[in-house]
């Protein structure tokens, strides 16, 4: 019986939502469905606007799909959010043990729990900085480290990595796929970068532009650790880039 | 610097998946180039360049006004110098009996506003709240906000007689409104994204509000306990010349006192202390407001 529960977390079904109504009205996602077994790192694809996050805001629960479910069965679902969202009358330190204070974690554990997270995202010592003191890729490692905190069995990081420098991106991509593992948390993880998709997931799947469609879902089976840079990656993300086109192309006609 | 980075990516390149160590010094070496940490002045500095200003206001102030009764204008009985002004504040100062009307006036300003907190921050969030509320009672609350406190006072005369109690009603009248409209306007505002994420975190309800939303609207509730302070100020000012309590001296009565025996530098010195009081919680007002700015990056940087 387990077994039939634990062959998905998450499971996708025939999702639609459409934004407002009349000559407003914006059809975000057409019908989507996809499963993510549990434990497996599934990276989204998809032109700018095609609802990538708006389907990770059904996901997390925070909006509702105009049709068709989402079933995550009794498992936590953690966002991370596009922007770092940061809050900023706290402390990194601060922002990092929200989620722990929601769930009623006890002050001492938070602490411990804040110092490592962290360190995780190397940067430890600086739980007193305040958001606006540090730069936008440390920011993004915060909210990381937050996302982490929520102790989420299924992780949705919407484009995490969007504003950092491609070197502190690679860094972070290896602490990602080092955390990934050690946890065994499922990730479904939203990038633009093809490349980037490649470099970390079990699966991509890429999606259409308006409505947002799963157009392909590509297995990615090339054995870890892998480089953004190796000629594997870089071969299926021109396959990818190429079909990513063709969507483009026939979106414009 | 530029080689520094340039050796520390090569490293990082070297190694398909680095080890703990790798990234460690390689994150930390791009860490450093990314914050700055500014020293900040000593405090006396910071006091004194916040203070000179308003000292060299109040001296040109001073100086017109001598301007002024030295040009004749109005007899120095009717219109006394601010040296004759400045020397009876003096003199009061050294009296039991001002301190003590000093301490009536304040501790009425203490209690009435504290009560205007209470009743205007739970309107406030009963109406940012509940839709209805917010249709049925939300453009009275600026109605009310707009009414001169001094109209009050008629009715405040009939309900409580010459008593605190018709003091204390008006001055809560007066701050309420704009301590209301300051909490409602903050939740108003609260960034969307900001609830969202407080929602995936699992908060929802009171914790929501205590964790996210109110921190979120404390500018604009500190706008409106600023005001709400003003109007607070503004309505005891006026209830102490109007409503005089019997055996309860105030700066107010005393004002009214010297006015009756035609007292004009008592009159002035009476005014000076208003005045004082009113630069001294502005000041308080403005340190804290500061000190929420600087803590949420909203001061621009400083320039040396
Ligand atoms: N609250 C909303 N009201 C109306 N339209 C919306 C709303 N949220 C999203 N949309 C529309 O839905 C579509 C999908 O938006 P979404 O934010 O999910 O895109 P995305 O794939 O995440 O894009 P990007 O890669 O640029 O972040 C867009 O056309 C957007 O304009
Ligand atoms: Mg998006």
């Amino acid at each position: 019986m387990t077994a039939v529960i634990d062959a998905s977390a998450v499971r996708i079904d025939g999702v639609s939502r459409i934004f407002g109504s009349g000559s407003h009205r914006v059809h975000a996602l057409d019908n989507v469905s996809f499963d993510a077994r549990p434990g497996e790192f599934v990276c989204l694809l998809g032109a700018s606007g095609c609802g990538k996050s708006t389907l990770l805001g059904i996901l997390a629960g925070i909006d509702n799909p105009t049709s068709g479910t989402v079933d995550v069965g009794d498992r936590q679902v953690g966002l991370m959010f596009q922007d770092s969202a940061l809050l900023p009358w706290l402390t990194a330190g601060g922002n990092v043990a929200l989620p722990m204070k929601i769930r009623g974690v006890p002050r001492a554990d938070r602490k411990a729990r804040v110092e490592q997270l962290l360190a995780l995202v190397r940067l430890a010592g600086l739980a007193d900085k305040r958001p606006h003191e540090l730069s936008g890729g440390m920011r993004q490692r915060v909210s990381l480290a937050r996302a982490f905190a929520q102790e989420a069995d299924v992780l949705c990081m919407d484009e995490p990595f969007g504003a950092l420098d491609a070197m502190t991106r690679d860094l972070l991509h290896d602490e990602l796929e080092r955390i990934w593992r050690e946890t065994g948390v499922t990730i479904l993880f939203v990038t633009h970068d093809v490349r980037e998709a490649v470099r970390l997931g079990d699966r991509v799947v890429l999606l259409s532009s308006r409505p947002g469609r799963v157009a392909e879902i590509f297995d990615v089976g090339l054995p870890r650790p892998r480089r953004i840079d190796s000629p594997d990656v870089a071969a299926l993300a021109v396959a990818i880039t190429d079909r990513l086109r063709e969507e483009v192309v026939r979106h414009g006609h | 610097m530029a080689t520094e980075v340039t050796i520390t990516s090569a490293t990082a390149r070297a190694t398909p998946v680095g080890s703990a160590a790798d990234i460690d010094a390689a994150l930390a070496g791009l860490d450093a180039l990314e914050t700055a940490t500014e020293p900040r002045p000593p405090l006396a500095l910071r006091i004194w360049s916040v203070t000179w200003p308003k000292l060299g206001a109040i001296i040109i102030f001073l100086l017109l006004w001598q301007v002024v009764v030295w040009s004749g204008w109005k007899p120095s009985y009717v219109l006394p110098g601010p040296g004759e002004a400045l020397s009876d504040l003096g003199r009061r100062v050294t009296t039991g009996d001002f301190w003590s009307a000093a301490a009536r006036t304040l501790q009425r300003a203490v209690a009435g506003y504290a009560l205007a907190i209470l009743i205007g921050g739970i309107v406030g969030v009963a109406v940012a709240r509940f839709a209805l509320l917010r249709s049925a009672v939300g453009s009275f609350i600026t109605a009310l906000q707009t009414m001169p406190s001094i109209v009050w006072f008629p009715l405040a005369i009939l309900l409580f007689k010459l008593t605190e109690s018709a003091i204390l009603f008006v001055v809560v009248l007066g701050a309420a409104p704009s301590i209301a409209n300051g909490v409602i306007s903050g939740i108003d505002y609260v960034p969307p994204l900001l609830t969202r994420l407080g929602r995936t975190m699992g908060a929802r309800g009171l914790q929501l509000y205590r964790l996210v939303v109110a921190p979120a609207a404390l500018p604009s509730v500190v706008a409106g306990l600023k005001q709400g302070w003003a109007f607070a100020w503004r309505s005891l000012m006026a209830g102490e010349l109007l409503v005089v309590v019997p055996g309860h001296p105030s700066i107010g009565s005393d004002l009214e006192d010297s006015r009756q025996l035609l007292d004009t530098v008592g009159v002035l010195a009476m005014m000076m202390t208003i005045f004082v009081i009113g630069v001294l919680v502005d000041a308080a007002f403005n340190a804290g407001d500061r000190r929420m700015r600087a803590r949420r990056g909203l001061l621009p940087p400083r320039s040396h």
